[in-house]
């Protein structure tokens, strides 16, 4: 399914706000049916590259090409229109508002014309209703405003949004961090079928379990730089988890914490909470 | 021989539960609003009962000013709606009657003495040039609005006090039904209509229409759903692709558009305009859209509750002058009558939705 030239790439791609610089020289792709998941701690740089990609920053230099084609978004809209669809984490939703209204935000249908064009309620109803179930959801009632919804089913609706509105790329912005176990399988899922509908999905998070299972393709980011780029195959997921953390920085962590539960005041109050705990649970 | 394609679709869910069609009425926003209306009539039928409250006269009264603050109010609700503020809105409806005289008054009396359908097409431009200015101010700086129109409310009150005085030596300027055309014009914006006795004002017309067409816009079509929206949360709105600036821009423009339409008809009916016409309306307008349901962090509310408001509010006015009380009071009824109404809103709106 997937083809060998990738729909989306950015090369070499730097954004400087002021003196700060917060990519440098980022190269990534991503190819239609295919995950490409993007991992970074906190601070990595993966909200400015998303939001590069999806046509809120210009990058500052480099090359930006969809389909072939270089291309110069000036706002979320243009990349939109060109089938670049982002699903940010915080702001997927407007919470006051039905999920009907939320679906069609920005992309109302209308029926009518001239000053009587009208935003159609009763299909925007009826869509929404059928391309929740096609993802699997069964919404209750599409009057329900989505502050109602738990977290992964306004995900949901976002996906399913994207993918309605025609998306060939999807770029999802943590979309299981706030998620539980479960919540965020069901995420997953949605992930694997945008893909298997030959759209090219970016997948931005800091989980790699998250990531191993979906992705296709993986980027590290680190410090506003591409640490390293790898094929599933090339990767264990337990390298990956060590590259994503990195490794070193990981290893002298965790040396810290055990010189930290050895010797100071806090270590011991742990341990002691810790056998408390123990002892507890050996009498329940 | 009909054939039910949509049961697949519609069958019921086992989540939802059956909710009353009371209830479902109850979570509407403008709800609290009809209640608190039907309440503030009980009181002042009863209170000012030897006073004619429940007659043709006070009705048409009341509904006479509640036309010009509604209007106001359709449009102050949408901008809020979208989590903005005007409170510029009383000052240019002082400014836009104030371009309208200045441009029609003859020039032995210092104005310009254009002709009257090109100094209105004129004053409606200047008046629109407001709104941009308000909006486009907004936008760029990203300040709140709130501080973008106080600023607004003092230098066009300013302005329609400083020009009418520079070029005509006065602050108030009349004789405008001696301006040819005056009668096709008052016809349309300022003409009275007898019904049962009593005089009511071609605005409540203009009022009702209006009401209507900002309900159907907000309701029923693509820019609505934007105000929600831009209200809800412009951030989300912006990645989505709604054109949240030009939103702002043009609702800013609603607001001037409705301070215009209000001068005219002042402008119409005194036959003149004053420097200090539409005061506290900025104020009045923003409390007929709250006690109508709006909310003032944005993203919820309804016209047909800012027009109830204003209602509300003209009702309150009038009550309070038709029981005598002294004039010195005035200001405290109103006040403390409309903050229960708000407080009792919102009371309702909580309960509704506990349920």
């Amino acid at each position: 399914m997937a083809s060998t030239t990738p729909i989306l790439e950015i090369k070499n791609v730097s954004k400087y706000f002021g003196n700060v610089i917060a990519l440098q020289d980022v190269s990534m792709f991503v190819r239609a049916g295919e995950v490409t998941c993007l991992l970074g701690d906190n601070g990595a740089g993966k909200s400015t590259l998303i939001k590069t990609l999806a046509g809120v920053h210009k990058p500052s230099e480099g090359s930006y090409t969809f389909e072939g084609a270089e291309v110069d978004f000036n706002s979320p809209r243009e990349a939109l229109d060109m089938g670049i669809a982002t699903v940010y984490q915080d702001l997927a939703m407007i919470p006051l508002m039905s999920i009907w209204r939320n679906f069609f935000l920005g992309s109302e249908p209308t029926r009518g014309w001239g000053p009587l064009r009208r935003f159609d309620v009763d299909s925007a109803k009826q869509v929404t209703r059928e391309e929740m179930s096609k993802m699997g959801i069964d919404i209750r009632d599409p009057d329900q405003p989505v502050g109602t919804l738990s977290g992964g089913e306004r995900q949901s609706v976002a996906i399913a949004r994207a993918v309605y509105f025609g998306a060939k790329v999807l770029i999802l912005d943590e979309p299981t961090a706030a998620l539980g176990v479960k919540q965020a399988g069901v995420v997953l899922k949605y992930i694997l079928q945008a893909k298997q509908r030959g759209i090219g999905v970016i997948f931005i998070t800091h989980n790699p379990h998250h990531a191993y299972p979906v992705g296709d393709h993986f980027v590290i980011l680190r410090r506003g730089q591409v640490y390293g780029d790898f094929t599933k195959a090339e990767i264990p997921l337990e390298q990956l988890v060590q590259m994503m953390a990195g490794g070193a920085d990981l290893e002298a962590l965790s040396h810290e914490l055990e010189a930290a539960s050895q010797e100071g005041e806090a270590g011991e109050e742990l341990a002691e909470a810790a056998e408390l705990f123990r002892a507890e649970a050996d009498e329940g | 021989m009909a054939i039910d394609t949509k049961s697949t679709n519609a069958s019921p869910d086992e989540r939802i539960r059956q909710v009353g069609s009371l209830s479902r009425l109850l979570i509407r926003p403008e709800l609290g609003a009809v209640v608190a209306l039907v309440v503030v009539w009980v009181f002042f039928a009863i209170v000012a009962s030897d006073n004619n409250f429940v007659s043709w006269a006070t009705t048409a009264a009341i509904l006479n000013r509640a036309a010009p603050l509604g209007i106001l109010a359709i449009a102050v609700a949408l901008l809020m709606i979208a989590g903005e503020f005007d409170l510029s809105i009383g000052s240019v409806v002082g400014f836009a009657g104030m371009a309208i005289m200045v441009l029609v008054t003859s020039a032995s009396s210092g104005g310009l003495a254009w002709p009257l359908i090109p100094s209105l097409l004129a004053a409606l431009l200047i008046t629109l040039g407001v709104g941009l200015f308000n909006g486009a101010m907004v936008v760029t700086t990203k300040l709140p609005s709130f501080i973008i129109t106080l600023g607004a409310l003092f230098i066009f009150r300013g302005l329609a006090t400083a020009i009418p005085r520079t070029m005509t030596n006065r602050t108030q300027l009349g004789a405008f039904d001696t301006i040819p055309g005056f009668e096709s014009i008052n016809a349309i914006f300022g003409q009275k209509i007898e019904l049962f006795g009593s005089r009511f004002d071609i605005s409540i017309i203009w009022w009702v229409a209006l009401t209507a067409l900002a309900t159907w816009t907000l309701m029923r079509t693509r820019v609505g759903n934007w105000i929600f929206g831009v209200g809800g949360d412009s951030n989300a709105s912006r990645n989505v692709g709604v054109p949240v600036y030009r939103l702002k821009i043009a609702l800013f423009m609603t607001t001037a558009f409705a301070a215009f339409l209000v001068a005219l008809m002042q402008v119409t009916q005194f036959k003149g305009a004053d420097s200090l016409r539409g005061e506290l309306q900025e104020f009045n307008a923003i409390i007929a859209a709250v006690v109508g349901g709006v909310l003032l962090t944005g993203g919820y509310g309804s016209v047909i509750g800012a027009a109830i408001g204003a209602l509300i509010f003209a009702m309150v006015q009038q009550g309070i002058i038709i029981t005598g009380v002294d004039g010195d009071w005035f200001k405290v009824f109103v006040g403390a009558i409309l903050v229960v109404a708000v407080i009792f809103n919102n009371f309702v709106r909580q309960q509704a939705q506990k349920r």
